[in-house]
């Protein structure tokens, strides 16, 4: 069976996913993006070692917990990085009745990314640009990858939670909203959209790691700022 | 016995017997519905609070303390009648004559007395002092019977906080009775126990009990006379559902006035209340608005009730609490839930009065409780932070379906059980009393078997553990028998009769032990078996510190390496404290509990291997040390869930803080989860949980400047304070504790 690189486990994560969650931070990353949150996850092949039924005989003891909403999440990192073991993670997740749901970039499609998207109840794909061009630049890649991704959820029918992280001076904007609002609208598989704002309590870990935090220099976005911005999802969708 | 204000109830055994249980269980409604029919606060309610607002402030002001009067002994008919407004309470009766005004009592201790006028600017008046120069206390009882050892091991506090000098509390009277069948009826039925004594041999037992009828019937009668001197006859069962308010405060009241117990708790009066309650409504002599303003004037006299205390006892019980506690909610034998309308309204007070530690508001919480019900507790606790929750799955087993919880975590059947409190031992300075071979460093003594100093480089487990275990077993048989002297003098010379005149003549006693230190002993003795610990010895060849290499796993991460070392010394010690007989044929049992005397307790202990500096707190209650979490809050409720409530009958106290970010985006979330979460560790067979939902910046701000947040209430161990009232230490302790926050 496959292992996986863990970076952490939060026992009660309620903000990634329907309800009271059991949240696995995987370690690895492919993605650079300038807001990431989380760059101790960034490298491969770090963290500790675990195998699927590890993780899943770990997130049994909280199923009570659960209720009728909540279940497992993976985060990360980026699983998608280490297909076969969320895969394996989520197939024994589903043979003892655990909902599950994949917090991720959608940066890979294919077979092995597939065979896990057939294990997921519910994907939490963070479009973290409306616009090819801040993509490329803050992100480092293009967009084709995540629009391909959607688009293969949506073909599949899987629920979609859209989510973007509010970043102010890059995409604070009543337009941007709107285009995210589009994206979802086009995809019938997203049925629930999040903005997160923009935090920087994060910049400590860049500052352990001696790496730069590259929107440091950026302000949190207000809480007005984020309530006029999802009140425009709320009269969308 | 028949009344004519019975009229309108479903008859049952209750007509022919003290049965207030089968009363409730054949009359009440049980409510699933949701908050929506509830009513806000009258005009007239939020005048009366003004004034007591106005009173609270008075009182901060004045040091904690607002008045005392020095020259009155407290008693059921020692003062005039006291009043907040006359013409506009609904509810009427006061401890003393004025409202904040502390009584003395010094029947518990005459030192205490005198010392807690003193520390606030008074002096005990002379009368008083005289009174009292003749007269044996139960503080002066306990120390002609202490033994040398006793006192030694009070001195170097592995056993501290005993009542052996204030009330030990802890008991419950049934106050329902009063307001069911009037006090004729009650002073009738003790009279004829009485009489049945008669049959025994006279030997010490029936001696003694024959003593105590005569007091509580005594006390009844007093009783009678102080509602007398409000205007009040209550002889007769209540006629509605006013008076059966009146009828059950003045029984409580009584008892407040008699005794100052440390915990003067309340029992379970909502659901008792709403069978008058809806009687009226049915009739038409009230209204929703009308039953709301009843509770409110009743919790607002429980609100404004003090008893006089030391300085020292507030080190120990933090926060000038009454712990007048009132279970709501649990579920009856029948399947039926014991939820009504007026659980509603008692919660409701929290809103219409505004939040506040009294009374200590406990939900008996049951899977099988209305989700409406659950949702509405949720949203009460993530808006005021005032209310805790108590396993009514494990407990009503053991205890029935009409059972309360005295202080914090101690539950025992209404009117048939009782507790002889006795706070608890130091775990954690034993282990070190242990290693030392029968030598405590932080005072000096030599005390319990005496051996040598370990000489063991790094320490290893198992010897340390057999070692330990002769120390348990020689601390649990001292403990028990210090118990037996504290309650046999208490009985003696402060016998609780207007309490007990609302029990059964026979009861069945609990006899309260308790651990503190416990997560540290639990992460000790994980980083000896786990990791490697290397004494530290000062000159005089004790062991002082520890040089603790390596990682070892941590109590409050779920991990079973460390988890069930902390439940088998949790059965290790009920084990040894069981095998010593107790006072009257009390029960043995234990309680993972420590109101706020963690941050004494740990002023008291050395260096321990885990890691934690000498003097520094300890964790409260079964609480897992701060800040040594590293898998989330669930994990945490994992670690406690493990600790057996057969090992631990008088409870396992946990504080829950988390911030509303870490329990949910939106109102609606945070209620889900709270619930869910809720649901899941009762599943899991803990015990208690008291739920904070603030961020540690609030505090951090109450701290500085206090008289912004004059009302902030948190939980703490078991019962809920007004953060200004807690001492500066106690207060930094709670701002150091583990906050769960979202990630």
């Amino acid at each position: 069976m496959s292992t996986g690189y863990i970076h952490s486990i939060q026992s009660l994560g309620t903000v990634d996913g329907p309800g009271v969650r059991f949240v696995v931070f995987v370690q690895g990353c492919p993605l650079r993006c300038s807001c990431c949150h989380n760059p101790d996850t960034w490298a491969v092949q770090e963290g500790t070692v675990h195998t699927p039924t590890e993780i899943v005989e770990k997130a049994k003891r909280y199923r009570d917990y659960f209720g009728d909403k909540g279940g497992i999440t993976l985060s990360g990192g980026e699983p998608l990085l280490q297909p076969a073991f969320a895969r394996d993670v989520f197939a024994l997740c589903h043979q003892a009745g655990i909902h599950t749901c994949l917090d991720t970039s959608g940066c890979i499609l294919n077979a092995e990314v597939k065979a896990l998207l057939a294990e997921t109840d519910r994907v939490l794909l963070d479009w973290k640009y409306t616009d090819e061009a801040l993509y490329r630049t803050h992100v480092g890649c293009s967009m084709e990858a995540v629009r391909a991704f959607l688009t293969y959820l949506n073909e599949q029918q899987i629920p979609v939670t859209l989510r973007q992280v509010i970043i102010p001076t890059i995409n604070d904007t009543a337009e941007n909203v709107q285009r995210l609002q589009d994206v979802a609208q086009q995809h019938p598989c997203v049925d629930k959209m999040e903005l997160l704002p923009f935090r920087k309590l994060c910049q400590s870990k860049y500052d352990t790691l001696g790496i730069p935090f590259p929107f440091g220099h950026l302000p949190e976005p207000s809480k007005h700022t984020m309530d006029t911005l999802s009140a425009i999802l709320k009269t969308a969708l | 016995m028949q009344s004519n204000h019975w009229a309108g109830f479903v008859a049952g055994t209750w007509q022919d017997e003290i049965n207030v249980r089968d009363f409730i269980q054949t009359n009440y409604t049980e409510y699933t519905g949701d908050h929506r029919f509830l009513a806000g606060a009258t005009e007239r309610t939020s005048k009366l609070m003004d004034k007591v607002q106005a009173l609270f402030a008075q009182e901060r002001k004045n040091g904690g303390v607002l008045d005392i009067d020095t020259d009155t002994v407290s008693s059921l008919t020692s003062y005039a009648p006291g009043y907040i407004d006359k013409e506009n309470e609904l509810i009427v009766g006061m401890q003393t004559d004025s409202p904040l005004k502390r009584g003395v009592n010094p029947f518990g201790g005459i030192r205490m007395a005198r010392q807690a006028c003193e520390a606030y600017g008074y002096k005990l008046s002379d009368k008083v002092e005289q009174e009292f120069r003749f007269r044996t206390t139960h503080n002066d009882g306990v120390f002609r019977a202490y033994t040398d050892e006793m006192r030694k091991a009070r001195k170097c506090h592995v056993i501290t906080g005993l009542p052996d000098a204030y009330g030990r509390g802890r008991i419950i009277g049934d106050y329902r009775r009063v307001a069911l069948y009037g006090i004729d009826y009650l002073i009738e039925q003790k009279q004829n126990d009485k009489r049945k004594l008669a049959e025994n041999t006279c030997d010490r037992d029936t001696i003694r009990l024959a003593e105590e009828l005569f007091q509580q019937i005594r006390f009844l009668g007093f009783m009678k006379e102080m509602a007398a001197m409000y205007g009040y006859d209550i002889s007769q069962p209540a006629a509605n559902a006013r008076e059966a308010i009146q009828w059950t405060y003045f029984a409580y009241l009584a008892a407040i006035k008699e005794q100052n117990g440390a915990a003067m708790s309340l029992g379970r009066v909502s659901s008792f209340f709403d069978i008058y309650i809806q009687r009226d409504l049915a009739n038409g002599t009230l209204t929703e608005q009308g039953a709301q303003e009843l509770m409110d004037d009743f919790v607002i006299k429980l609100r404004i009730a003090r008893h006089l205390r030391t300085p020292e006892y507030n080190e120990l019980f933090g926060g000038d609490p009454m712990w007048i506690t009132e279970v709501i909610g649990g579920m009856g034998n029948d399947g039926r839930t014991l939820v009504t309308k007026n659980s509603y309204r008692m919660l409701n007070t929290l809103y219409t009065l505004g939040c506040s530690s009294e009374p200590n508001l406990t939900i008996l919480w049951s899977r099988s409780l209305p989700e409406n019900f659950k949702r509405f507790c949720a949203k009460v606790s993530a808006d005021t932070d005032s209310i805790q929750y108590e396993n009514d799955d494990i407990m009503r087993p053991l205890h029935g379906d009409d059972y309360a919880i005295a202080c914090c975590v101690s539950a025992m059947e209404i009117g048939k059980q009782m507790q002889f409190f006795g706070a608890r031992c130091n775990l954690a300075k034993l282990l070190l009393i242990a290693i030392n071979g029968g030598y405590d460093t932080t005072s000096g003594m030599h005390i319990g078997p005496q051996m040598p100093v370990m000489t063991d480089e790094t320490l290893d487990f198992d010897a340390v553990m057999q070692r330990y275990s002769i120390y348990i077993t020689w601390l649990s048989k001292l403990y028990v028998n210090t118990m037996n002297v504290i309650h046999y003098m208490h009985d003696k010379y402060a016998y609780e009769k207007t309490q007990m005149a609302l029990h059964d003549t026979t009861v069945e006693r609990l006899m309260a032990f308790g651990v503190a230190g416990f997560s540290v002993v639990a992460d000790s003795l994980s980083a000896i078996k786990h990791a490697q610990v290397h004494p530290i010895k000062d000159s005089d060849g004790y062991i002082v510190d520890f040089d603790t290499q390596g990682t070892f796993p941590r109590y409050g991460n779920d991990d079973d390496r460390v988890d069930f070392i902390a439940r088998d010394i949790a059965h290790q010690v009920i084990t040894e404290l069981r095998k010593t007989p107790t006072y009257r044929d009390a029960i043995h049992t234990l309680s993972v509990l420590t109101i706020t005397s963690n941050v004494m307790y740990g002023k008291h202990t050395g260096a321990t291997p885990d890691g934690r500096e000498a003097g520094t707190p300890f964790a409260p209650g079964a609480n897992p040390m701060h800040n040594r979490e590293e898998n989330g809050a669930l994990a945490s409720l994992n670690s406690v869930a493990k600790i057996r409530y057969e090992d631990c009958r008088d409870g396992i106290s946990n504080t829950f803080s988390i911030t509303p970010e870490a329990l949910g985006k939106t109102e609606e979330q945070r209620i889900d989860n709270l619930v869910s979460i809720l649901d899941g560790y009762f599943a899991k067979k803990a015990h208690h949980i008291n739920v904070n939902v603030l961020n540690r910046e609030t505090l951090i701000k109450a701290y500085e400047n206090p008289d912004a947040y004059p009302n902030l209430t948190i939980r703490v161990s078991g019962y809920a304070v007004n953060f200004n009232k807690l001492s500066r230490e106690q207060q930094r302790e709670v701002i150091s504790r583990t906050f769960h926050e979202s990630i």
